[in-house]
């Protein structure tokens, strides 16, 4: 054990080559997940979320430049990690992932069970770290760890309510409904044993009625194996519902992070405030946040929020504020004051 | 089993199809024959016959009956197996064509191989490595391969390879006497009866016609296998299958491949269509003892019957072709909610 | 016109397609300036046996034929043949493909269900093999070639616009256009027809190329126009005698249908990414 953090994301600081220039969408962002904590990364579409996610995933996108800072993930530096162990013991093994659309993460032409398999042959926590092969195509699966692992998969396939797991694995992935199929993706995630599930949106392509079944089981077997989550949403209900810490993301920049009910009750970045203002909620009216999102090409100074922000100062405009508290961490010069008074004047 | 069942179902489908579609196509080839000439007899009979001559052949074959009972009559020869008799070699055109289908089918078959055999992980590697050298270099080859003429790329090679540097043989099927036929394929009678220098002939001489044959299927199959490798890299299941480390080479070769392959596979259908068309052309540069240098004599012989049974033929081969397409593609995309 | 504009800069943008339009533009103008740049215009036609296999040099440019004729000048005139050949066929195919593929496609009457399964019947053999028992019945004429051409590929585009417009009929736009109540005759004017617009050009450019090479095909079994017209495939047929010592004698005539018929591929390329991105995906399958 090496303290009680299992991912560290420090200033990490990364930029997409575009057209028209380098889009700076994680501008220095730090935050850290607790060992069999669910933390959720909350913002809008674009605000670098699933950047991050896939950063820590090791699946950038080509044009993708990380240009400073680190990850570290039990103690080790992910970034810096020999590649090919990175690829063997923790993408997929270790850090395992739940992707957003349940409907086209699986090959449509493969049965279920045959997809499964392929990701045991190559990650499940039984094979031997010597296990060799003659390059992709030619290796070979063990018989008897194949067994094994066939039996583990079935167990999870059960452990996620899939009736008749011996049946669905001769299934194709077009028999399957798409909350199901997103069950069968949280069984996947779950069968390498990992330490770090990565669940990106997971619940977004889903119907509302599913939606809740589908957290419900992210947390509860989270919980069950003691495996921390990452995960991802533009809907701040899905983290009120799961998550036991909620980090808050606006245009490449982390504003705050804390423990959910103290996001909830006691909100200090102005961003956060105006996000849980736009939410429905009786007796009250629905504020939109005034304003665009900003360009990642040409970002607003210091604090990105500033241009929307009716509490910005020439301070937020020249540099970007320190990280202040330790267990409620917040970026702000001028923090909305405690207790979470939400009348601001104007 | 239940895959067994779902490809008989596919089968009888396209048998369903094939008859109502041979029908009309005799049809078609019997109105070419009968009723767009303005005396058949004549042609029939060639340019050489008598008056007498074309009137007994008109009477003999009832072409001074109605044309409804004419066609009747065609269909009844042609369920038969009767095409006619060829004035040329003066034996059945169905045993003629018969006897010469090995020959055609051997080469097409060998086409067929390189095309798809070259073609597939061409295609693949042009599309994984999309832009680079490789690519660019491979897209030129492709549309030049469909552009040239293939009767010219078959006289080229030969001016090169046989004329010039002697490496391969002119034309013909193999030198000295063949092996004792048994499948009718050359190579593979040779391989049974253990004939190393037959094989060995047999291949020289298939190597060139086969590689005329091949080029602009080649280059359909890097197109399409490219286009469909490409198609399938954007899809989410791909950036899944990434996400949980599975070896980039397996998504590939593997996964992204046989989703691409299922419109690859329809155009190999057509393809064999390409091939046969091919064929007449090519077997006539070298000399190929097959049914498309048996149509082309019966051209220049004005041999009406060989050239009407040569078509009836081609269309029935290329039907069963695209039976066995549908089939491979049943195979390779086991959902069975595609026609 | 606008769009028209647009299109154009986006061809001149695209380099498959400008190539394309290049080669395109090129033998089109070699077949209209003919007698203007052909070196012999008199020897194209007439037999010079004096003059019986010259290699090629200052005089003959590409060499000379068994008759004693210039190639460079018979190859010239040949793109007059081959332009003629595939523009009337490639023309009638079209005139009669795309009214039948619409009729079927939009109104899915008895009488379109026929004509749909007529193309069927031509499209389940390979063209060029109807087109060799057409030609071969009537005789070899330019005219009977086209004919042949004509009536064997019309089907092609009777499909394309058959299943273009039955996509069309379940987009919202049109259903909008049926429950307003338009006239059914504008509705497939207006806005059925410009919407297929796009594939039958990409088709009939692609369709140039393909029955260029099927005649030339026609013409090298001797089904073409009849000697001595200058015709490519049939020039090359004759060529064959006189390998390897006259190998500059089917070079030319070769590399002219090359360069024409990749002409019209690129550019029909070219144009299915311009005029229709969807569409180089839907074309693919």
């Amino acid at each position: 054990m090496t303290g009680s953090l299992l991912l560290e994301i420090d200033e990490l600081r990364l930029g997409y080559e575009t057209g028209r220039g380098v889009a700076r969408v994680l501008d220095g962002v730090s935050l850290s997940i607790g060992r069999g904590r669910i933390m959720g990364l909350v913002g809008e579409s674009g605000c670098g979320k699933t950047t991050l996610a896939r950063a820590v995933l090791g699946i950038l996108a080509a044009n993708a430049n990380i240009e400073s800072g680190g990850i570290r993930f039990d103690g080790e530096d992910l970034l810096g990690m020999d590649r090919r162990r990175f690829q063997r013991e923790i993408k997929g093994r270790r850090i395992s992932f739940i992707p957003q659309d349940p409907y086209g993460a699986f090959n449509p032409l493969f049965r279920v069970g045959d997809q499964i398999m392929e990701l045991m042959k190559w990650k499940s926590p039984r094979r031997a770290p010597g296990e060799k092969g003659l390059g992709a195509l030619m290796t070979p699966y063990p018989r008897a760890r194949k067994k094994a692992d066939r039996e583990e998969a079935l167990r999870r396939l059960e452990e996620v309510q899939i009736p008749d797991p011996e049946r669905a694995f001769g299934k194709l992935p077009g028999e399957f409904s798409g909350g199901q199929r997103q069950r069968l993706m949280i069984a996947m995630a779950l069968m390498t044993e990992p330490d770090l599930i990565i669940a990106d949106e997971p619940t977004t392509a889903l119907d509302v009625t599913i939606q809740a079944q589908i957290l419900k089981l992210i947390k509860g077997l989270g919980a069950t194996h003691g495996v921390s989550v990452l995960l991802t949403t533009h809907d701040l209900g899905t983290a009120y519902e799961i998550c036991d810490d909620i980090t808050v993301m606006y245009a490449g920049q982390e504003v705050e992070i804390a423990p959910v009910e103290t996001f909830f009750a006691q909100p200090r970045h102005p961003y956060t405030v105006r996000l849980l203002e736009s939410l429905p909620a009786p007796g009250r009216e629905i504020h939109e946040i005034a304003g665009e999102i900003p360009s990642l090409v040409e970002p607003p100074s210091g604090c990105r929020f500033h241009p929307r922000c009716e509490r910005a100062k020439d301070v937020c405009r020249a540099s970007r504020p320190p990280v202040s508290g330790a267990l409620h961490r917040f970026r702000c010069f001028d923090p909305v004051p405690v207790p979470g008074d939400v009348e601001v004047p104007g | 089993m239940r895959a067994g069942m779902r490809i008989l179902a596919i089968i009888a489908r396209r048998l369903l199809w094939f008859v109502p579609t041979a029908i009309g196509l005799v049809a078609v080839v019997f109105f070419i024959s009968r009723v767009i000439p303005s005396d058949p007899a004549a042609l029939l009979a060639g340019e050489t016959a008598s008056r007498e001559a074309i009137d007994a052949l008109r009477t003999k074959l009832g072409l001074d009956r109605p044309l409804p009972v004419q066609l009747f009559d065609y269909y009844g020869q042609l369920l038969r197996g009767d095409l006619g008799t060829s004035l040329f070699t003066t034996r059945p055109v169905s045993a003629d064509l018969l006897a010469r289908l090995p020959a055609t089918m051997e080469l097409t078959l060998a086409a067929m191989l390189i095309a798809v055999l070259l073609g597939i992980p061409l295609g693949v590697i042009s599309a994984t490595r999309r832009n680079s050298l490789l690519d660019h270099a491979l897209r030129i080859v492709t549309v030049g391969g469909l552009a040239v003429a293939s009767f010219w790329l078959a006289l080229a090679l030969q001016l090169v390879f046989a004329m010039d540097l002697g490496w391969l043989p002119l034309q013909g099927r193999i030198s000295g006497f063949p092996p004792k036929p048994i499948t009718g394929f050359l190579t593979i009678d040779a391989l049974i009866s253990g004939r190393t220098d037959q094989l060995w002939s047999a291949l020289r001489h298939l190597a060139l016609p086969a590689i005329t044959l091949a080029v602009p299927a080649l280059a359909t199959v890097v197109r399409f296998t490219r286009a469909g490798v490409l198609d399938t890299l954007g899809r989410p299941f791909v950036d899944y299958q990434h996400a949980i480390g599975i070896p980039r080479a397996l998504i590939t070769w593997r996964y992204v491949l046989r989703n691409a392959l299922t419109s690859t596979v329809t155009q190999i259908g057509l393809l064999f269509g390409i091939l046969l068309a091919g064929a007449v052309v090519i077997e006539t540069v070298f000399q190929w003892p097959g049914i498309g240098t048996y149509a082309f004599e019966a051209i220049l012989q004005s041999d009406y019957a060989a050239v009407m049974g040569f078509t009836v033929y081609a269309g029935g081969i290329f039907m069963i072709a695209n039976l066995l397409v549908d089939v491979v593609h049943a195979i390779i995309d086991p959902r069975g909610d595609r026609a | 016109m606008s769009g028209f504009l647009q299109a154009l800069r986006q061809l001149a943008r695209d380099r498959s397609a400008l190539v394309g339009l290049s080669l395109v533009l090129l033998v089109v103008l070699a077949a209209i300036l003919a007698p203007v740049i052909s070196t012999h215009p008199e020897a194209v036609w007439d037999m010079n046996p004096v003059n019986r296999l010259k290699p090629p040099s200052g005089e003959w440019l590409l060499g000379t034929d068994r008759m004693g004729a210039d190639i460079y000048s018979r190859v010239i005139y040949g793109a007059r043949i081959t332009l003629l050949i595939a523009i009337v066929a490639v023309g009638a195919s079209l005139l009669i493909g795309v009214p039948i593929g619409l009729l079927a496609g939009w109104n899915e009457l008895w009488l379109g269900e026929v004509l749909m399964r007529v193309s069927d019947i031509f499209l389940a053999v390979p063209q060029i093999v109807l087109a060799i028992a057409i030609a071969q019945t009537l005789g070899p004429s330019i005219q009977n070639v086209i004919l042949a051409l004509s009536v064997t590929y019309w089907p092609w585009f009777a499909r394309l616009v058959y299943a273009e417009v039955r996509a069309l009929k379940r987009e919202t736009f049109i259903e909008a256009a049926i429950a307003l109540g338009v006239p059914q005759w504008r509705i497939v004017l207006q806005h059925v027809l410009p919407n297929v617009a796009s594939p039958i050009i990409v088709r009939t450019s692609i369709g140039m190329g393909f029955t260029i090479l099927t005649a030339a095909s026609l013409g090298f079994l001797g089904l073409g126009a009849p000697p001595p017209a200058p015709e490519w495939g049939r020039m090359i047929s004759e060529s064959r005698e006189f390998l390897p010592e006259a190998w500059w004698y089917a070079a030319a005539p070769g590399l002219a249908i090359f360069i024409v018929v990749m002409g019209f591929n690129l550019l029909g390329d070219g144009l299915r990414d311009i005029l229709d991105p969807r569409l180089r995906r839907s074309h693919d399958r």
